[in-house]
């Protein structure tokens, strides 16, 4: 049952890593001149989009939460109408946290908005995905030994590696190396990514690799 | 014999001291020059056989000398478009006038003093020489402006006061204008303008030398691109015409030429500073003017690149006095182009003898240098050709060969002059070694002792058994074989074998000494590692994330060290690693407060010591103290719990804050922060209104917990910061709306002084008092805090009125922390030390330091004082610039003795402290050795070298406090525990 579980969640994050490629490949055939590094904000859209899509595809279709027991469809329009307020409010949380890092204030509004998009893409919208707006749930799975299944364990595992991968992003800003990447927020944006395709790669993997001392309290 | 850990890391540092030390002396090899050598006669004129009777010195070349010195006068100024735009007749001077124009290229460090020495002396000022003249005392070397005055001539000054403090007894007449005030940039040249009517219509002086400030003190404020820089530089254009004018119309009546020489002492980066070793800081325009310059009509001279150095030869030359000693250039040819052909030979002559002596002083081995080979061969040819000249041989052949002698010297001193301004950095190996060696088994001690320091005991054994000093005298005696060696063979001078042989002696048997103990620290530690295997004992301390944390962020700090422009903006580095941690603080917090009780139990876990080994967790004595203290925020109230919950992003708040307050760095120092909006002239109230909240919040947030004598006397002495800066023309009254007349404060910093003395000596009195007498903790935390407010207030007096929020953040950060997290989640000595010390870091950087020299504070040294008095302005400036870190210690040992066994967690505490400063210290001492011949070597890595020095030696400073404060509470709890 187990190794089905772990080839399921090998397949969706593939899907994940493909839509990524995707959206450096597909807007090149419409837009002229479209360069990740050049027009940098209307990558970060594209590919925010895709992940989401690609996310909420596999929400439908593969659905590794329990469903829930009341299906009305109020209560789903509720829930997703207060998924999307999380998001936003990620997003805008995002933002404070990356001003308070020492982003400008001022300027560049917009570019540091878009980072603080594509981090909530990449993390936010997997949980609410998985987990629903439930914030108790969301500090039990980040929490040590609260994950109770290998969904909830990769879901850990790629925003873990998504933040590092942001953080480990503004590292180059400060060399005086003089590359276009160098710029903020290229460099933490492309960092995200790179740390969400990281996690998306290793999770299937570790889980396999821990498979016989992994015991969550359910299974 | 057993020691407290405490007391070992604090014998650590004091050691790791002397090895930085003389780390620092083989780093920075003092130029091996004295001032004392009395100047060799001039070299008479070479002539083969025959007695010339050239051996006198030659008439000065030019009869008047102006120097106009314009600070921060980069190239482009003059001949690039700005100098086309904004300065025609300089412009009309060097393209068509009889002028020669030159692009003159300073060597780093680009501060005004050392480029002053350059250009009179010649010689490359060394770079200890920034340190060791913060207050430029006269300058003893040999140089231009002394020769002149010795020759009788009249030197006039007017500018920059750095000259007065260097020529104290030089100039006839001399009116210094001081740089402090950086936000003016007229005044400081109308007071030299000022004086020049006068003095050119009088003309009873030879040399007159103008340093005109303004031009920096834009590029400072606005950078190279503001449009101040245009209307500055038509100014000086103005007074250049002006000068210019009155020497032809002088000259008219007097027989000699006049030389006008515009220059600067260094170039302006884009971002307006200097200091560091870019294109632009570099390169300085120099003109030359003089109606004894021919030009052919239409001849264009596009300016040659040469050295700032070549200036001072040039001008002593010019003046007709012998070059510098220790002048490392060659003077400037062109100058000489018009006169006869003997002269030019004896001038070329007499210069490449003196850099030959330079040559010969500093490398033994010269006779190999090519450029000495020249010079021999040319002063033969010289001499023939002046045998030649002196029969009267007034042929073709003379011509041709003084031309040909004329190629052969200029050729020699080109070599010369490079390979006497590379002899200056000749690096002292031996020393660095020994240097390095020391501080290595330092830190080899301290991260071997860590088990047992972080342990129950938190006590280290002293190896002392025969099979140590068996080793030590053996490693003693190797040693001194191979110094006895070393020195034998040395060929240049090394420092430790200059020293005598005791204290060389000391030397090696503290670098044996070291090692049996590094020696027996190893195998005691193998030993309890087989021991623990055979045995294991179940660990139950884990890894939190904020061991990881900080773990990582010490380690990721030692490694970006290594890198030139993390060095330079190693604040974006402690900015982001406290952010970081804020972030950890506040994901445990928000974990506990609502996950508390299924949440593991993690208060109870050993008391996190990030740095404790998993072998020694069986800390039984502190597993109880952890549990029995309510340290769980389930303790708190619903209020406290909201604090809790929102102080790291208080803290968080306040970082940002005060990083938008000082942009220091290189790459984005020149954004504009709201420091340089503060200080700003038009915003003078509302600096005085932010001073003046400081100042209360920071009375409000200090005086809780004092006691109450200390309590009046800190709100009167916050009260007579305020009167200091208004007195000082920093600040405003509200009711004094004229500006009164400044003075400069004595009587207010006195004041202020008192009161920090005094609320000192009531926290010493208390904690010794709880030390000796009555083993009484709550007086000794009273005490403690005492000392501490003292030190706030002394920190308040010696900032400048827009870093108070700086204190004020501090504060307010270190009561957040302390109240809502630190004391609520349990965390061990050892995790609050690490976070003290990297607020302590990025404190120190909020205050607007850096890793260059330029943002020293120097004017802290002179608060409250009537004249410049060397140990208090030391000690007044490096507590100013340290007082981030201190202030932090100094919270920390509060924070620390508030806790049940204070001794313990102080003991641990100062080791933490210790080897958190020692891990950087040694890796960049072992960095910089091997990157010693790097391109930036001198603007960026040495200037690091001397802060990590300096930090250093607080750090062993701090840790003896922490030591003896530990020392009191030791006996404190042998008295409550004998009470019980």
């Amino acid at each position: 049952m187990k190794n089905i579980d772990i080839k399921r969640l090998l397949y969706t994050h593939l899907l994940c890593i493909f839509s990524i490629i995707l959206s450096i490949f597909i807007p090149s055939v419409f837009l002229e001149n479209f360069s990740i590094l050049e027009t940098h904000l209307t990558w970060l859209c594209i590919c925010s989009v895709f992940v989401t899509a690609v996310n909420l595809l596999l929400y439908v279709v593969v659905k590794p939460s329990a469903s829930a027991k009341r299906s009305s469809l109020s209560y789903k329009v509720t829930r997703f109408l207060k998924c999307c307020i999380y998001f936003l409010m990620s997003c805008f949380v995002f933002h404070v946290i990356f001003v308070l890092y020492g982003a400008p204030l001022i300027e560049l509004v917009l570019e540091t908005f878009l980072f603080a998009v594509i981090l909530s893409t990449f993390t936010t919208v997997p949980c609410l995905c998985l987990l629903g707006p439930n914030i108790k749930a969301w500090l039990r799975v980040f929490s040590r030994n609260g994950v109770t299944s290998i969904w909830e364990n990769s879901l850990q595992i790629t925003t873990i590696s998504s933040f590092l991968g942001s953080w480990f992003g503004a590292f180059p800003i400060p060399l005086d190396w003089e590359r276009p990447w160098q710029v903020w927020p290229i460099s933490c944006t492309l960092g995200a990514t790179f740390g969400y395709v990281a996690g998306l790669v290793i999770s299937p993997l570790w889980i396999y690799w821990n498979r016989k001392q992994l015991t969550y309290k359910n299974n | 014999m057993r020691l407290g850990c405490g007391a070992f890391a604090a014998g650590c540092v004091a050691v790791e001291v002397l090895g930085v030390a003389l780390f620092l002396r083989g780093f920075f090899p003092p130029p091996v020059r004295s001032s004392s050598q009395p100047a060799p006669p001039a070299a008479p004129e070479p002539s083969a056989g025959a007695s010339s009777s050239g051996t006198k010195l030659l008439p000065p070349l030019f009869g008047k000398v102006v120097v106009m010195l314009i600070d921060g006068l980069r190239d482009d100024f003059v001949f690039g478009s700005k100098g086309v735009k904004f300065m025609p007749y300089t412009t009309y001077l060097v393209e068509e006038g009889a002028s020669h124009s030159f692009v003159a290229e300073a060597k780093p460090p680009t501060v005004t003093m050392p480029r002053i020495k350059a250009l009179v002396t010649g010689s490359l000022p060394g770079f200890v020489d920034v340190v060791r003249n913060l207050n430029s005392p006269a300058l003893l070397e040999d140089n231009v402006v002394t020769r002149a005055t010795a020759a009788g001539k009249r030197v006039i000054f007017y500018g920059d006061e750095t000259w007065v403090k260097l020529f104290p007894k030089h100039f006839v007449e001399y009116d210094g204008t001081t740089s402090f005030f950086v936000s003016d940039y007229t005044e400081v040249d109308d007071n030299v303008t000022r004086h020049l009517d006068k003095v050119l219509k009088r003309g009873d002086w030879d040399v007159l030398i103008l340093h005109y400030l303004g031009l920096d003190h834009i590029g400072h404020i606005s950078g190279p691109s503001s449009p101040l820089i245009g209307r500055k530089l038509s100014e000086m254009d103005s007074i250049l015409m002006r000068i210019h004018t009155s020497l032809q119309s002088e000259e008219r009546e007097a027989l000699s030429p006049s030389l006008l020489v515009l220059c600067g002492d260094h170039g302006m980066s884009e971002s307006g500073g200097h200091g560091a070793a870019s294109l632009e800081e570099v390169s300085t325009a120099l003109l030359l003017t003089s109606s004894a310059f021919s030009r052919k009509p239409g001849e264009v001279r596009p300016p040659e690149r040469v050295q700032q150095t070549d200036l001072a030869a040039t001008l002593a030359v010019g003046l007709g006095l012998p070059i510098p000693q220790h002048s490392v250039g060659r003077f400037l040819f062109p100058v000489m182009q018009g006169r006869a052909m003997r002269e030019q030979l004896r001038f070329l002559h007499l210069n490449a003898v003196q850099l030959s002596r330079l040559l010969q002083a500093s490398n033994p081995v010269y006779e190999r240098e090519p450029g000495f080979e020249q010079f021999k061969m040319s002063e033969r040819l010289h001499g023939n050709w002046v045998r030649l000249y002196l029969e009267n041989n007034n042929s073709e052949v003379l011509l041709n060969l003084g031309a040909k002698v004329r190629r052969q010297y200029l050729g020699a001193l080109k070599s010369l002059s490079r390979a006497v301004s590379s002899q200056v950095a000749q690096y002292d190996i031996y020393s660095m070694v020994l240097g390095t060696v020391v501080v290595l088994e330092v830190l080899a001690l301290l991260l071997l002792s860590i088990p047992q320091a972080l342990g129950a005991a938190a006590e280290l054994e002293v190896p002392l058994s025969p099979v140590c000093s068996l080793l030590f005298y053996l490693a003693f005696l190797l040693l001194w074989a191979m110094h006895v060696v070393v020195c034998t063979s040395a060929e240049r001078s090394r420092y430790l074998c200059s020293l005598t042989w005791p204290m060389a002696g000391g030397v090696l048997a503290l670098v044996s000494a070291l090692l049996c103990g590094v020696l027996s620290a190893l195998t005691r530690t193998c030993v309890d590692g087989k021991l623990l295997r055979r045995n294991p004992t179940p660990s139950s301390w884990r890894w939190s994330e904020l061991d990881f944390l900080t773990l990582a962020g010490t380690a990721g700090h030692v490694l970006s060290l290594g890198a030139s422009s993390f060095i330079e903006e190693e604040h974006q580095t402690w900015y982001f690693l406290v952010s970081t941690l804020c972030l950890a603080l506040c994901h445990e917090s928000y974990r506990a407060c609502f996950l508390g009780e299924d949440g593991e139990p993690r208060h109870c876990s050993s008391p996190a010591s990030a740095l404790q080994d998993r072998s020694v967790s069986c800390d039984v004595l502190e597993l109880d103290q952890a549990c029995q203290s309510p340290s769980s925020l389930d303790g708190l109230g619903g209020r406290e719990k909201y604090m809790a919950l929102a102080s790291p992003w208080l803290v968080l708040g306040c970082c940002r804050l005060l990083r938008s307050l000082n942009q220091t760095g290189v790459q984005w120092a020149h954004r504009p922060d709201l420091g340089h909006w503060l200080t700003s002239s038009e915003h003078q109230a509302e600096l005085s209104i932010l001073s003046a909240l400081s100042l209360l919040a920071i009375f409000a947030l200090v005086q809780s917990r004092c006691s109450p004598l200390s309590k009046g006397a800190l709100a009167l002495g916050l009260l007579g910061v305020y009167c200091y800066r208004t007195a000082t023309g920093h600040l405003l009254f509200p009711w004094q709306q004229d500006s009164k007349d400044l003075s400069r404060g004595i009587i207010e910093a006195r004041f202020v002084y008192v009161f920090v003395l005094g609320i000192l000596f009531t926290g010493i009195k208390q904690v010794l008092k709880s030390q000796v007498l009555t083993a009484d903790v709550q007086a000794k935390t009273v005490g403690l805090w005492d000392v501490h407010s003292a030190l706030v207030l002394l920190a308040a007096l010696l900032f400048r009125p827009h870093n108070l929020p700086v204190l004020l953040c501090s504060l307010l950060t270190q009561t957040l922390m302390a109240r809502f997290l630190w004391r609520p989640l349990g965390h061990g000595a050892a995790e609050v030390t690490i976070m003290h010390y990297w607020f302590g870091q990025a404190f120190f950087y909020f205050q607007g330091n850096s890793n260059n020299i330029a943002t020293v504070d120097i004017s802290a040294g002179f608060v409250g004082l009537n004249t410049y008095m060397e140990v208090p302005a030391m000690f007044l400036t490096a507590f100013a610039t340290y007082a981030g870190p201190v202030l932090w210690a100094s919270h920390l040992v509060n924070f620390l003795s508030w806790e049940p066994s204070s001794d313990l967690a102080l003991g641990r505490a100062c080791f933490c402290y210790a080897l958190l400063s020692s891990i950087p210290v040694s890796a960049y001492i072992v960095l910089v050795t091997a990157l010693r011949y790097h391109l930036f070597i001198w603007s960026v890595f040495s200037p690091k070298l001397l802060y990590e020095g300096m930090h250093l030696l607080v750090t062993a400073a701090l840790c003896l406090c922490f030591t003896a404060v530990g020392r009191s509470s030791t006996k404190a709890d042998t008295g409550r525990i004998a009470r019980c």
